[in-house]
């Protein structure tokens, strides 16, 4: 097979710009694997955060041909042949090294949220849940937290708005708020300290998440449904009043 | 390439990305449909004739308002609610901030920044989708209602090419009004535990349900939209005379 051209961002805290390689291309490889090639032949020092190589560890986040994607994912064949592969890093973190950045931040919006504080244990010492109570959170559980969702979020990227948690954390947060054990209401946090009124449902989120989990329709949508039934529906107020409930009554919202 | 690499990453250009595909025909595309239609209907919503023949009533005009004490269209009083449910619809927020707000106009292509507020402060009004939701629902029962009329002509039961187009109105409006995200909300989606609350079940069946119409809500989102359009149209052009209704029987 012939070769392909790579240009792969190369830089430092001080700056840096697109740097060509040439590599070798064999059947099914995949973009880490050229980047693993120019590491071995042309670049020892080329640094790239890598682990399972499998797309499961969420290490390898990239913008490849300027599509937030797992490098170990994006198979070279997928990726238009003559032209050359633009590799660079995550635009919306900071910049530590050629395709390293910082993703710290994610981690400390990670220690806000309240721990899932469950109730009391039935009598004989357990917890009972039905499929039907824990099926929508499954989904949520596939993350790997590879943060390309937070890397493609235009409020995050674009409009720097760090208000906004950003769609891996509105993930958690719905896991949390629909988790038919967590006794913690959550709906204040969301809406003030985690601002999902930020999102505007332009799905980016979803299509480059590399589990396919259905971030906006199943997380982001029904928290904003939650938040609406709480603070913006005199409708659903009159019909708590109505049934003698408080609003931050957990089981069902509105 | 070149890159700040300060502890915050560069300021992003309107437009600016290193994507290498089309990346800009599905929000001109997405621009050009909608602003089609919104052409279309503004100028048949200010018509005021032509929008009944037989037994077929254009769905823009119906249910038929017919008030003295209202000089214009009747049509002016009705669009609002089906436009006000399509407008903050979760579907066609994503169409419009892309195609005509440009935040972002692709994802990892460069967004318009005039202080983005996202939903909150002016746009907070989206929170009104599901009263429009409520609205949307009596419309289709009433549109449902016009497409079994369509069938009862003049010299008794018959269909016609316009029958059909108005049954399939009905149809699509209803796959659209009802994989709505408040619906889906409404019927199960706003409880945490289903087997620890009345009829548990059972409305975790209908959510189920509404999630599979949900699932394509994009499709039946633009369907019933020209589906709509093309409904007043054929009954506007039957009624002008421009064409015969095909009677099939």
């Amino acid at each position: 097979m012939a070769d392909a051209r790579l240009k792969v961002f190369r830089g430092t805290i001080e700056g840096g710009a697109l740097k060509d390689y040439q590599v070798p291309v064999f059947e099914g490889m995949v973009v880490l694997d050229a980047i693993h090639h120019i590491q071995a032949h042309d670049a020892p020092d080329l640094a790239c955060r890598w682990n399972c190589k499998a797309g499961k560890c969420g290490s390898c986040s990239a913008e490849v041909n300027g599509k937030p994607s797992l490098m170990c994912m994006t198979r070279m064949d997928s990726l238009p042949a003559g032209r050359p592969i633009v590799v660079e890093p995550m635009r919306r973190f900071p910049l530590i090294r050629d395709l390293v950045t910082d993703v710290s931040w994610n981690y400390e919006i990670n220690k806000r949220i309240k721990p899932f504080k469950p109730k009391p244990r039935e009598a004989d010492g357990t917890y009972r849940m039905q499929q039907m109570d824990v099926e929508r959170i499954q989904e949520f559980h596939k993350c790997i937290e590879c943060f390309l969702c937070q890397d493609t979020c235009h409020v995050l990227r674009d409009h720097r708005r760090y208000e906004f948690a950003g769609p891996r954390f509105m993930i958690r947060l719905a896991t949390l708020a629909m988790h038919p054990l967590d006794t913690e209401n959550r709906l204040r946090e969301i809406k003030d300290q985690f601002g999902v009124g930020y999102c505007n449902i332009t799905k980016c989120c979803t299509e480059v998440c590399p589990e396919d989990i259905h971030i906006t329709d199943n997380a982001i949508i029904p928290l904003k449904e939650r938040v609406a039934g709480e603070f913006y529906d005199p409708l659903a107020w009159l019909w708590r009043l109505v049934r003698g409930k408080k609003a931050d009554q957990r089981s069902e919202v509105h | 390439m070149e890159r700040t690499t300060a502890a915050q990453p560069a300021r992003i250009a309107l437009f600016d990305t290193s994507r290498r595909d089309l990346w800009w025909v599905a929000p001109m595309a997405t621009a050009a449909g909608l602003l089609l239609f919104v052409v279309y209907t503004t100028w048949a919503a200010f018509q005021g004739e032509h929008f009944e023949w037989g037994p077929y009533l254009s769905p823009f005009y119906s249910p038929h308002f017919a008030f003295t004490w209202w000089p214009f269209s009747p049509a002016l009083l009705i669009l609002w609610a089906p436009g006000g449910f399509r407008l903050t619809c979760y579907y066609y927020r994503k169409a419009y901030y892309r195609a005509f707000m440009w935040n972002p106009p692709a994802c990892a292509v460069g967004a318009l920044n005039h202080s983005y507020r996202g939903e909150r402060a002016l746009f907070i009004f989206q929170n009104l989708h599901r009263f429009f939701m409520y609205l949307a629902v009596v419309f289709v029962f009433i549109l449902s209602y016009d497409a079994v009329r369509a069938f009862f002509f003049a010299d008794g039961f018959g269909i016609g090419l316009g029958t059909l187009v108005l049954v399939v109105n009905a149809i699509l409006l209803a796959l659209f009004t009802f994989g709505c995200n408040s619906v889906r909300h409404l019927v199960g989606g706003n409880v945490d535990c289903y087997s620890c609350v009345a009829l548990g079940k059972p409305r975790h069946q209908l959510w189920r349900l509404v999630t599979r119409f949900n699932d394509h809500h994009m499709l039946w989102a633009w369907v019933s939209l020209y589906w709509v359009g093309f409904a007043d149209l054929y009954v506007r052009l039957v009624s002008m005379g421009v064409i015969t209704d095909l009677r099939i029987l």
